[in-house]
């Protein structure tokens, strides 16, 4: 039974395989070999091993200046969306009393996540922008006199971009993982007489733990293998490590940019890495 | 159970919902209730709003500019958008990225629907088909764009959106797909399925006749997030998609060159197609379960 299931498992996951080897592992390992090749300068490669791309990008003040500009929106970003995700989840799963309305509302959250994220993106212009509608309202309200500047193209529109877009992958987990909390539980404590602090501390958020960690996963990947928000929405102010790699292959320097994406691509695991440690992801998305 | 599969499984959710039902607490509700209501309605507000304004502002005449307010009210934009030569071949690219669209939902559907009975039990090396998967879902998408290239590039195959754009959309549809699979058949009884073989039906037998009509709503789930990843997409496409935009690649374009309403109406048109999907997806789903429940009243 046991050999036959496992002929049979592969089997059936050999189409998958059939498309994740020529489109996952192979792009890796093609980036991989170019970023130890030299450029031709017309988008050419030569097959001359060298560590000079790597020696470039560990030398350049830019790295380190990209690194940490990426970052910065990474955290802000996954800081916002934590906090947004996770009272929005726990409103629906602890406050909505009628599972109709709470199933409702959870999928009026998560229909935006269907839609484009450039349109979306774009759509907070007519907002934040010099004449928007929110710097028209607050000079008519005369709480400022001069149009807010910092509202577009800036580093504050970036953030608001990327928590408009990402939060929902913080609430879907989180959502998930307080619908599994056995309401008991929370009754028993509160017969215990504990306080809403204590039920929080202790029981709701180390159940919640691997929802967070799975839609951390997803934001901090997203945010740092990004280039287009922080392009259009801080009007070109800000770069990132993806932009700047972009830039690379738009002059067809082919081997600087495989060795950026190699670096970039070690970031993203060891961080991902290190939020798996926390959990068990692979047992909160098999159950 | 993965996080994205719930959205299309209400039931599941309505399920736990009913197990753990929290008594209401004597009578009113706490003001933690008042504040996270607020926190909710600002945060669907800030998720919708920003959208509204852009489909009002497509619906300006010629005057119409990129703020409010709004200057009169015609198709003017929608018309312009279609038939202007600086927007480019928006009629192409919708018409590419629809049926990219279609191309990659019925491979994702079908993929993930053997990989997810796979997965039903442990084989050797489903840790590593996991990780790979995870990996897939997580690289950042330009970098397996530019890797796609370059291997087209090596092998020596030109790139176009019907061949190696289909590949580099599946690497990130298909995790997604096979995901939400995972939450669709942990709900299955394997009972229904042994019952089949015990009557005498073949492997064949058993997954078409049995496992695929009981697991409809959730494969219609899977459809719908293969389409809408895929028509959405953008970085993966960027490098593969050849010398033809798809529609995200000229939405794109446009935002960097073009300050007009036009983009606004490109976003209005785009919207409308996804509300189209997602209404006929998440409509068939409802529809399914509603003539379930009416006939198997008992359960």
């Amino acid at each position: 039974m046991a050999a036959r299931d496992g002929v049979f498992g592969w089997l059936y996951i050999s189409p998958l395989m059939l498309v994740l080897v020529p489109f996952f592992v192979a792009p890796i390992l093609v980036v991989i070999a170019a970023s130890f090749f030299e450029s031709d300068g017309f988008g050419g490669l030569i097959a001359n091993p060298t560590l000079a791309n790597y020696a470039d990008i560990f030398t350049s003040k830019l790295t380190l200046n990209l690194y940490s500009e990426t970052i910065k929106f990474t955290i802000l970003t996954w800081l916002f969306s934590l906090i947004i995700g996770f009272w929005v989840a726990y409103f629906l799963v602890f406050h909505v009393r009628n599972q109709l309305l709470a199933i409702g509302l959870f999928l009026l959250c998560t229909v935006p996540f269907w839609t484009s994220n450039i349109i979306r993106m774009i759509s907070w212009i007519p907002l934040l922008g010099k004449e928007g509608l929110i710097n028209m309202s607050l000079i008519k309200l005369g709480v400022v006199h001069e149009p807010l500047e910092f509202l577009l193209f800036s580093s504050f529109s970036v953030v608001v971009a990327y928590v408009h877009q990402l939060t929902i992958f913080m609430v879907v987990p989180i959502f998930n993982a307080m619908a599994r909390i056995d309401k008991r539980v929370v009754e028993a404590a509160l017969d215990a007489g504990s306080s809403r602090l204590d039920i929080m501390r202790l029981i709701v958020l180390p159940l919640s733990k691997n929802g967070i960690a799975l839609g951390s996963i997803f934001v901090v990947s997203i945010v740092m293998g990004d280039f287009f928000v922080i392009k259009v929405m801080s009007g070109g102010g800000s770069a990132s490590v993806v932009g700047a790699l972009y830039e690379d292959v738009g002059v067809l320097q082919y081997p600087t940019a495989a060795a950026s994406a190699v670096v970039l691509t070690i970031v993203v695991t060891l961080l991902v890495t290190a939020i798996l440690r926390t959990v068990d992801v692979r047992r909160e998305i098999a159950q | 159970m993965t996080a994205a599969a719930q959205v299309a499984r209400p039931d599941v959710v309505s399920k736990a919902m009913i197990a753990h039902a929290i008594a209401p607490r004597a009578s009113g509700r706490p003001w933690t209730f008042y504040v996270l209501l607020t926190v909710f309605v600002l945060y669907v507000l800030a998720l919708y709003g920003p959208m509204i304004c852009i489909y009002i502002l497509s619906f300006q005449d010629v005057r119409g500019g990129l703020v409010f307010p709004m200057k009169g009210l015609s198709m003017h934009w929608f018309v312009d958008l279609f038939t202007q030569v600086r927007t480019g071949d928006v009629k192409g690219a919708f018409d590419r990225s629809f049926k990219l669209a279609l191309i990659v939902t019925l491979i994702t559907v079908v993929v993930s629907f053997l990989a997810g009975l796979a997965f039903r039990r442990r084989f050797r090396g489903d840790g590593i088909v996991f990780y790979l998967m995870i990996g897939s879902l997580v690289a950042p998408g330009l970098v397996l764009s530019i890797g796609v290239g370059l291997l087209m590039h090596f092998v020596g195959i030109e790139g176009r959106w019907y061949t190696s754009a289909v590949g580099a959309q599946l690497s990130w549809t298909l995790p997604f797909g096979v995901l939400v699979m995972f939450a669709v058949m942990s709900r299955f009884d394997r009972a229904w399925e042994e019952a089949a073989y015990d009557l005498g039906a073949t492997r064949w037998q058993a997954i078409w006749l049995v496992v695929v009509p009981i697991l409809a709503p959730g494969i219609v789930a899977v459809a719908l997030f293969g389409f809408t990843l895929s028509y959405d997409e953008f970085a993966r496409t960027l490098q593969t998609a050849g010398s033809l935009n798809t529609l995200p690649l000229e939405i794109w374009t446009m935002t960097l060159n073009v300050t007009s309403p036009s983009l606004y109406a490109l976003g209005t048109v785009t919207t409308v197609i996804s509300f189209a999907i997602i209404t006929t997806c998440l409509g068939s789903i409802a529809l399914m379960q509603k003539r379930r429940t009416r006939r198997a009243p008992v359960n």
